[in-house]
């Protein structure tokens, strides 16, 4: 399908973006790796006057290490973030999520900071990026802002990025050595999860942290999971019976691959899978 | 003829790659929206949100003003040139069909149903331009369902007075091929087994490659179109039926089409718009729908209610199967829309010597997409319901399901085997495919693990799915298609001719869409005329070029098509032997034919095929009791359908946890006859087994209460891609039983997988959860529906619905959609 007919801009700087944003308003959409967006503007769901499109600014592409964290620039692909060296020796469960994206197609296309910006509550980066404790790095005509990911996803397809603002990179606290997994619930491979878990733990288990996808209009934290878990052994029996709070205060949809108790259900079954994996058990 | 035996390097057999591969594949071709024509407008069209409303105004004037934008024109702007959506199948006399206008001015039906539609100079100013147009509508209740629809208390079409169409039934007491089946399960009911069933078939959505495509060039002498189209031939005569224009000035191509399934299968309103606005406009256009548009209005398949009974005796031996089907036709009666569920009629009793036998189908009207032919066509829905329920005996029984189909198959001795529903089966040999896939796929050894996680309780399942199934294929006897009141035939031409250079093209009225015809079509003359395979070139899908056919679909094209095609090869031997014997200046009766070349007997005197080409091309020498021509056409009507069947088994894990399901393994053994080329076959084998197995795990397309299509993207109608299958075991019998029909032996492999593998699925993840008091699971088996149906019988069963009555109304296992 065609969208309808608008102008392209592709500045050099972030700058240049910010000036063209301030210039357009809610005329302008921002383009990053398209994936979502350009769905949305073929299936005619939207149809700004202008599209500026990051593609161009090198700053914002790559990843890097900054002390006690590592941050990813938010044109960096899903493809990279998943194989990214420094991803995997501190925050091992972005890569495992990334690598669980779509297909390869979309991962070496889409990108980290399009994806979490769009906050789909479907997509797989939001609750990795929240079980992580990231913090999002905003620019606006003002300067830059930092958000911690507990205040970052809004709603639906919300987040504090203002109309005005871009995202610019994503500090994700160093989680070296932690275990991870992120269990993915799908009917067919290239599909968005029905449920997913993220879980990351450290040792065997001294603190763990539990994301949920797709439980809620927001990415969630199972904190009563993670609560029970601190400090426990990894048994199977004792990781199953924390992982049936993994529900508690979730508000998930119901749709055509499965109603909002089969998916609270899926949740605690996962969760548990999930962790024990994370442990290594 | 001796020609196949005597060369070394026969084409019949060889797995020869695909001619057609590199232009398909790199998509270097002339598909049906690369074409561009001088001058040529773009159309888009306007469609009704609504499944029911009447039209109250259409305002076209923002819509005209919009830049680049031709012509606005909505239904009341059309009088009778525009034609109408033919039904060329009415099942009974009787049969309620609501007009099907292109472009109705009035009401809309269904949801996707055009009611304007814009024209300007580029495709992207038309479809800016469509969302201008407004219009008024006044929404009316819409029929959602095939429960709804039978209660007639909403209308599909008010001024019809019901929804119920057709009654269409077949009995085997009253057709004397058979005796009572009432008598048979009042002896069951007291006296045996008997198991009633109601299976769904939900609706699934053809979801071919190519979205559909047309150009239409009225400023020549003909009006051409080009449609990406299963049916050129028959879109040619639908529309001289009913355009008011005369068959001879209509030209239709099929180009390179891809992919159809039955979905191309079709005379569409878009297809009639884009025709009446190129004539009004004198001007070509074209219309290439969005994948959004094909979805929701290209025509849908399968959507029935199957209510079945099987009556049996005490030790599984089958007394008498009723089937009554209720099934979906949507809005409007599609082209073979009615006809579709009555061919599975005569399929239900399967493999099966069934005593007694009884079909009735009832088709009814809802505000949806019209539904008609999907690969298989009323093959899948009767193997199904076959398949399913011959397990469920078995069960019943206490035996293995392989067991109970073997008490009550045809046994190979006793072909030619007329059966309960009047065809008769020229050969098959259900054990010899059954060991083999038995054996291939490790039965005994899968059993035993079956039966071990069973007893340790492991949290995942093993269970194993058979499918025994035959169809009936190679569309079709005229005939029989005349006692059915189908408004066509079933027979198929060839032409052959021989080119002055020596090289031969063939023309064949069916028309590929995907399937190799090239390919395979040019292996079979290499072989029976003696030429090199590269120098047979395939003509096809063009009426000006393959001037009669009746198309592709039905796995026909070979076993007809085919047919056709020897019998031209055959004449041009004759024709040509006669000329040899002139130049050759011997009797003819001396001659013999081999490898391409006449031989004097006896003498090293010869001359070859080409030759004879370049001669009758000269024509400087030829008897006069001939023409100066060796090319030859024919047309074959089949005598009979032709019967593959196979054994088909399946092995599925179920995550009794989640209810998630997994492939294990997958074997078929198909016996086809004669096959052609074992490459082409494995193909349609694959990705025949694919869609089969995506109907039992996970497509279904979904109305909403008021007629949305909620899986109206490839989001939520979930298409598997090879990601999601496993790497199938296909094997074919040793000793394969020769279709006695045909001169190639051959049977139709087009839908096989297709109409086997469903069943085989469901029973497999069935099969895996019995013990945990399951005995069917709706289709598509998402893992919800079968962590549900693991549920259902425990005391905090999940949610109150699925504890409800396995059958009983808005129970999950049976629900319709969100429309009961
Ligand atoms: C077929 C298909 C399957 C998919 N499956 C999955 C899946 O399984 N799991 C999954 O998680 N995702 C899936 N996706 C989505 C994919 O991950 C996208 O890449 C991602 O959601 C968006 O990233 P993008 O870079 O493509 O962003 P775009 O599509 O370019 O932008 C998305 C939105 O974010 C805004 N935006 C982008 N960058 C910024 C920024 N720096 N600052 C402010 N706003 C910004 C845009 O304006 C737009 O509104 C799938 C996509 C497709 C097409």
């Amino acid at each position: 399908m065609i969208p309808v007919q608008f102008d392209y801009l592709a500045p050099a700087s972030v700058e240049e973006a910010l000036s063209a944003l301030g210039q357009h308003g809610d005329d302008a959409k921002i383009l990053a790796g398209g994936q979502s967006l350009l769905p949305v503007l073929r299936m005619r769901l939207n149809a700004p006057e202008v599209v500026i499109d990051l593609g161009g600014i090198a700053s914002l592409r790559g990843i890097r290490d900054d002390g006690d964290a590592i941050v990813i620039g938010a044109m960096t692909t899903h493809h990279d973030v998943r194989d990214h060296a420094l991803v995997k020796e501190h925050a091992l469960l972005l890569s495992k999520a990334a690598a669980e994206v779509a297909d390869s197609q979309i991962r070496h296309r889409g990108t980290f900071g399009g994806a979490l910006a769009h906050a789909d509550p479907a997509g797989d980066l939001g609750a990795p990026a929240l079980a992580l404790g990231a913090q999002f790095v905003i620019a606006g005509a003002g300067g830059t802002r930092t958000v911690e990911a507990s205040d970052f996803f809004v709603d639906l397809f919300e987040t504090a990025i203002g109309e005005d603002e871009i995202l610019t990179e994503v500090r994700i606290p160093k989680h070296t050595g932690w275990g991870a997994h992120y269990e993915k619930f799908v009917r067919v491979a290239h599909q968005w999860p029905i449920v997913a878990i993220a879980a990351t733990v450290k040792g065997s288990i001294d603190e763990a942290r539990v994301g949920l996808t797709n439980m809620g209009s927001t990415p969630l934290r199972a904190t009563a999971t993670e609560q029970a878990l601190t400090g426990a052994t990894a048994t199977e029996d004792g990781v199953r019976a924390a992982a049936e709070l993994a529900a508690e205060g979730t508000n998930p949809p119901s749709d055509l691959n499965g109603a909002a108790d089969y998916r609270q259900h899926l949740a605690r079954v996962l969760t548990g899978r999930a962790v024990l994996k994370a442990a290594g058990v | 003829m001796t020609a196949t035996q005597d060369r070394p390097a026969a084409e019949i057999g060889k797995d020869r790659r695909r001619k057609e591969d590199q232009r398909l594949i790199t998509g270097r071709t002339r598909w049906t929206d690369n074409i561009t024509l001088p001058g040529m407008l773009h159309l888009a069209m306007v469609r009704s949100p609504f499944a029911h409303a009447t039209i109250t105004s259409v305002d076209v004037e923002a819509a005209k003003a919009s830049p680049n934008v031709v012509a606005v024109l909505s239904g009341k702007d059309f009088g009778d040139e525009l034609g109408v959506c033919i039904n060329a199948w009415p099942i009974t006399p009787d049969q309620k069909t609501p007009g099907h206008s292109p472009m109705p001015a009035d009401r809309a039906a269904f949801a996707g149903e055009i009611v304007a539609v814009v024209v300007a100079r580029s495709a992207a100013e038309a479809r800016d331009a469509a969302e201008l147009v407004d219009v008024e509508y006044d929404e009316q209740p819409a029929v959602i369902g095939i429960k709804n629809a039978l209660r007639d208390e909403v209308l599909a079409h008010p001024d019809l007075g019901t929804n119920k169409s057709a009654l269409w039934v077949f009995d085997s007491a009253e057709a004397g091929t058979g005796s009572d089946v009432e008598a048979a399960i009042e002896t069951a009911r007291t006296d045996g087994i008997l198991i009633e069933r109601e299976y769904r078939q939900q609706r699934l959505i053809p979801a071919f490659m190519e979205p559909r495509s047309v150009v239409v060039d009225p400023t020549g002498e003909q009006i051409t179109m080009w449609s990406a189209t299963q049916i050129p031939h028959i879109l040619r005569f639908a529309l001289a039926a009913t355009t008011g224009v005369p068959e001879s000035k209509i030209r239709v191509i099929a180009p390179d089409v891809g992919g159809g399934f039955g979905g191309k299968l079709q005379t569409t309103p878009e297809e009639w718009i884009a025709w009446a606005v190129a004539r009004r406009l004198s001007k070509p256009v074209k219309y290439t729908e969005t994948r959004s548009e094909s979805l929701m209005a290209a025509h849908h398949g399968r959507d029935q209610v199957q209510t079945l009974t099987l009556a049996a005796d005490k030790e599984g031996n089958v007394t008498g199967f009723k089937v009554h089907l209720d099934a979906d036709l949507g809005a409007y009666i599609a082209v073979v829309g009615g006809g579709v569920p009555v061919l599975g009629a005569f399929m239900f009793n399967a493999i099966y010597k069934f005593p007694s036998y009884r079909f009735e189908c009832q088709t009814v009207l809802t505000n949806t997409t019209f539904t008609d032919a999907y690969r298989g066509a009323g093959r899948p829905e009767a193997t199904y319901a076959i398949e399913r329920i011959m397990d469920e005996l078995a069960a019943e029984v206490g035996v293995d399901p392989l067991e109970i189909r073997e008490r009550n198959w045809i046994k190979h001795e006793e072909f030619p085997f007329t059966t309960v529903a009047g065809l008769e089966y020229d050969t098959g040999n259900y054990e010899a495919a059954t060991a083999k896939a038995k054996e291939s796929f490790g039965y005994d050894a899968l059993r035993a693990e079956q039966k071990e996680r069973r007893e340790r309780g492991d949290r995942v399942q093993l269970g194993i799915g058979v499918s025994t199934f035959t169809e009936m294929c190679g569309l079709a006897p005229s005939r029989v298609l005349g006692s059915l009141d189908y408004g066509a035939g079933g027979w198929e031409h060839a032409s052959v001719r021989m080119l002055a250079t020596g090289k031969v093209e063939i023309v064949t009225g069916a028309s590929a869409h995907g399937q190799g015809h090239e390919t395979a079509f040019s292996q079979i003359v290499a072989d029976r005329l003696g030429v090199p395979f590269e120098d047979v070139e395939v003509l096809h899908g063009d009426t000006q070029i393959a001037h009669k056919g009746l198309d592709t679909y039905g796995s026909r094209s070979l076993v007809v098509g085919g047919e056709a095609l020897v019998k031209a090869v055959d004449k041009v031997i004759d024709k040509a032997k006669h000329l040899a014997a002139h130049l050759l200046e011997a009797s003819e009766d001396d001659l013999e034919y081999k490898g391409g070349r006449f031989t004097v007997a006896g003498t090293d005197q010869g001359v070859a095929i080409q030759e004879l080409a370049t001669a009758a091309f000269a024509a400087h020498n030829y008897p006069e009791d001939m023409e100066p021509s060796i090319d030859a056409e024919a047309t074959y009507d089949p005598v009979n359908f032709n019967y593959p069947h196979g054994t088909h088994l399946c092995a599925m894990e179920v995550d009794t946890e989640t209810g998630a399901v997994k492939m294990r393994k997958y074997t078929c053994c198909d016996d086809i006859g004669t096959i052609i080329n074992p490459l082409i076959v494995a193909g349609q084998v694959h990705g025949g087994l694919v869609q089969g197995i995506a109907q039992a795990l996970w497509e279904e397309a979904v109305h909403d209460e008021a007629g949305t299509l909620v899986s109206g993207s490839f989001v939520d109608y979930l298409l598997p891609t090879s990601a999601d299958t496993i790497s199938f075991d296909v094997v074919h019998t040793d000793d394969p039983s020769i279709c006695t029909t045909n001169t190639l032996g051959t049977k139709g492999v087009g839908e096989a997988g297709t109409i086997a593998s469903t069943p085989a699925v469901v029973n497999a993840v069935v099969d895996a959860v019995r013990h945990l008091g399951v005995s069917d699971i709706q289709m598509p088996c998402t893992p919800e529906r079968v962590w549900r149906a693991i549920h259902a019988g425990d005391s905090d069963a999940p949610t109150p619905e699925t504890a409800m009555p396995h059958f009983s109304e808005g129970a999950l296992n049976q629900d319709e959609g969100a429309g009961q």
